[in-house]
């Protein structure tokens, strides 16, 4: 209760948090919603937004409905966002638990491992990675876990680090915890909230990320999304505003509505650094 | 002297009669892509014709219907036994480099030169038995057998006349006059530069008198499709070949003013797409499986939508344009219904079948999708498989697909462009482009031997009709449209189209009204 109010005291977030339900109520009842696939040829191509009731927001090049095509995008985005965030999850804060606690070599190692990923750009890497493997869910997923999990190893790591040397943690040595227990009990439940928090935005950047590849003609060629959408209404944009202006607002706002929340969290769960901001 | 004067006056008189035509001038082009050289007789990619198709000449060219015209050879026979072809040159005709042109370039560049540089042509010539040169203006081909589409392999990007003088001798490829061709035909090469232009200027010794009436013509290397378009609505350029704009700019670009846009000039191509069914197993092994994918596709709406009604719906394995057409074969209309039934007759248990879009931009990825959803809505299980050119070859000559997306030239003639998908013998893995779908049909094989094995066009004409029958019954590839390619240009810009390879045959009758 403590924590809604908080949070509840960021108007943005809250906005945030309606408009992703909104987005997730959106993704999970698209299946009732347009029961047809959205990448059926319906109408004549290039309809116009707001012309007739049944497509309100036109038809692409092929005369397929783009109000289906954003509904189906929600669930490729969302879905893709929070997979390949987990997938980073379980690459990063292992990685940092593991490097924090033991320190020493173990620490070098594991942090010039995490540095090798960090300095190639996370956006080539993902190119390559899905060029190589062949454009699928499955392959886009695993390519933006891959080059988003080097922050999460690092941020987690120094909390370990700021963690290892309370006092708490030193009784649970001296009562003879075993590593495992120690990094599991007494430990990660504290690194919890910054991850919380920067796992909202890391879906974000996951979403902006599979945008990106479908957008260069790297997305799953068998899933609607709306980096697809943009990207196949590139080369009509003088005829057709509409094929990229609504993937582009629905992309926007996803993102902002993340970030607010991120933002929200933040506050929510560092209730001593928030009150030092105002 | 007034002989000689003559035939100038009267051409002259001629021409003043027909059009008003003005010479001078300059024709802006697009050339998409840069091409990778300028010597035709080497590199045969379309860029590579365009240009060269200026510089270099045949001894023919081919009106639309795909007749024979005069151009390096004034005149031609055929024996009776379909054995020998005469051609008579035309006389004064001179190399660029002012050096005179005669029978012995025309031995030297189909016997030698285009025997080791041109494979396509080589197959042709495979049925030679002498090229001899009896005088200066005279050039006998002997076939040692009939071979029927002969008379059709003289334009200029099949058997272009290369310089005796300076390539006899040397290694053809690495020659240093590779890079400032030297040819016959009415403009001469001025000067490359890579990534920015071509240019060419007028032939002022050309042998056809008042012949070519431009000044220049200027290639222009933009890469980017938009900028292209961009490039032809700012007056940058005025003539815009055929593929050079993406095809959904080409609805937009063609309806601005003073603009005329043309399908016409790639009846010797004849592009026929269609889809490569594999023929060796799953559900497309099955002739009603494929049957029914012809009946599922709305072939009518993808020329619509996607190629601005530019082209036709492929009813045949013959383009319509190209020899020996018929429309007495079995037709396939969009009829989704008449498709499940087939499926069902079959037995299809919704194996899933992996679909190759061809990788050549946005319209070949939006036609994959169009035709995915056809095949799905008649209960089709389809997954779209992603690759890049490369990737598209080798899985194509590799057979690892089960439908690909595909199209090909078919060179005017059954016999050049047509059989070597059909023929058993031409299954060989290795090639995008021979029988990748693995179609065997002995009598199909006979039909075809038949057919380019006699010079009599009513026995082609039978053999082809009752191949194409065959075909159509069979569905070894599953064909969608003829593609019409359009040239857009600015109406001023007169007679740029003229013969069957369109912007490939040279600017020599294109002038500009003012």
């Amino acid at each position: 209760m403590e924590f809604w109010k908080r949070f509840s005291r960021h108007r943005g977030a809250v906005i945030g948090l309606v408009f992703l339900l909104l987005i997730v109520a959106i993704a999970v009842l698209t299946p009732m919603l347009f029961p047809s696939s959205p990448w059926r040829m319906v109408q004549r191509p290039f309809l116009p937004p707001f012309t007739m009731d049944r497509f309100p927001l036109g038809t692409d090049a092929l005369g397929r409905d783009v109000l289906a095509g954003l509904a189906y995008g929600a669930q490729v985005s969302l879905i893709i966002g929070l997979i390949s965030t987990a997938a980073a999850l379980l690459i990063g804060i292992p990685i940092g638990l593991i490097a924090g606690y033991f320190g020493g070599l173990v620490d070098d190692v594991l942090m010039r491992f995490t540095e090798f990923f960090q300095t190639v750009p996370s956006f080539a890497l993902a190119i390559v990675l899905v060029a190589i493997f062949q454009p699928s869910i499955v392959s886009i997923i695993a390519a933006i876990g891959i080059v988003s999990w080097p922050p999460v190893a690092r941020l987690v790591r120094a909390e370990v680090l700021s963690l290892r040397s309370r006092e708490y943690v030193e009784a649970a040595i001296l009562s003879g915890q075993t590593n495992t227990t120690i990094i599991l009990r007494q430990i990660l439940p504290n690194t919890l909230s910054p991850i919380i928090v920067l796992a909202s935005l890391m879906v974000a950047t996951a979403i902006l990320l599979e945008s990106s590849l479908s957008f260069m003609g790297l997305g799953d060629p068998n899933l609607m999304s709306w980096g697809y959408m943009i990207g196949a209404a590139r080369t009509v944009i003088r005829q057709a505003w509409w094929l990229s202006f609504f993937p582009g607002v629905a992309i926007l706002l996803t993102v902002l509505a993340l970030n607010l929340i991120g933002e929200g969290l933040n506050d929510a769960l560092n209730p001593r650094l928030s009150r030092k901001g105002k | 002297m007034l002989k000689r004067l003559m035939p100038v006056a009267a051409a002259l008189l001629l021409s003043t009669a027909a059009y008003a035509q003005k010479p001078g001038g300059r024709a802006n082009v697009v050339i998409q892509p840069e091409p990778p050289g300028l010597m035709v007789g080497i590199i045969q990619n379309g860029p590579t014709q365009m240009v060269a198709g200026n510089i270099y000449e045949g001894l023919l060219r081919y009106d639309p219907q795909l007749k024979p015209l005069p151009q390096l050879a004034k005149s031609w026979t055929i024996s009776d036994d379909g054995l020998t072809y005469t051609f008579k040159l035309q006389s004064g005709v001179k190399w660029h480099d002012g050096k005179p042109f005669s029978s012995a370039d025309v031995v030297f560049s189909a016997n030698v030169f285009l025997r080791e540089t041109h494979a396509r042509l080589r197959a042709s010539l495979a049925y030679v038995d002498t090229i001899t040169a009896p005088d200066a203006e005279t050039v006998v081909f002997k076939l040692k057998q009939p071979f029927g589409p002969f008379i059709g392999i003289f334009e200029v990007g099949t058997m272009p006349m290369v310089p005796k003088h300076i390539y006899e001798g040397t290694d053809f490829k690495a020659n240093p006059a590779n890079n400032t061709p030297i040819g016959t035909g009415p403009f001469k090469f001025k000067e490359w530069v890579k990534g920015s232009h071509i240019l060419l200027v007028k032939n002022t010794d050309y042998y056809e008198p008042g012949k070519p009436l431009l000044d220049e013509i200027y290639w222009h290397v933009i890469p980017d499709a938009a900028a292209r378009s961009v490039a032809y609505e700012t007056g940058k350029v005025d003539i815009l070949p055929g593929g050079s704009i993406e095809n959904f700019d080409v609805g937009r670009v063609s309806k601005l003013k003073n603009t005329c846009s043309t399908d016409k000039g790639w009846e010797f191509f004849g592009p026929h797409s269609w889809l490569w069914l594999n023929n060796r197993q799953g559900p497309t092994a099955d002739k009603r499986f494929r049957q029914a994918v012809m009946h599922a596709m709305d072939r009518k709406f993808a020329l619509d939508a996607l190629w601005n009604g530019f082209g036709k719906v492929a009813g045949s394995p013959v383009s319509s344009s190209t020899k020996f057409f018929t429309d007495k074969v079995k037709a396939y209309d969009y009829d989704p219904a008449k498709a499940k039934a087939l499926l069902k007759e079959m037995g299809y248990k919704g194996e899933t079948v992996r679909l190759l879009p061809l990788p050549y931009g946005e319209t070949w990825q939006r036609w994959a999708e169009a035709v995915k959803q056809n095949l799905i809505d008649v209960g089709i299980k389809v997954e779209m498989v992603s690759t890049d050119v490369a990737g598209w070859n080798q899985k194509v000559a590799d057979w690892d697909y089960d439908m690909a997306f595909t199209y090909l030239y078919q060179y005017g003639d059954p016999a050049l462009g047509v059989s070597r998908n059909y023929v058993s013998s031409n299954i060989a893995k290795g090639s995008p482009w021979n029988n990748v779908e693995g179609y065997s049909n002995p009598a199909v094989d006979d039909l075809f031997a038949k057919g380019a094995a006699t010079a009599k066009a009513d026995e082609r004409q039978d053999a082809y009709t009752k191949v194409q029958q065959i075909l159509t019954e069979d569905v070894p590839v599953a064909w969608l449209l003829e593609l019409g390619f359009p040239t857009i240009h600015r109406c001023s810009i007169k007679n740029l189209v003229t013969t069957g390879i369109g912007v490939n045959d040279g600017f020599k009758d294109a002038w500009i009204e003012n």
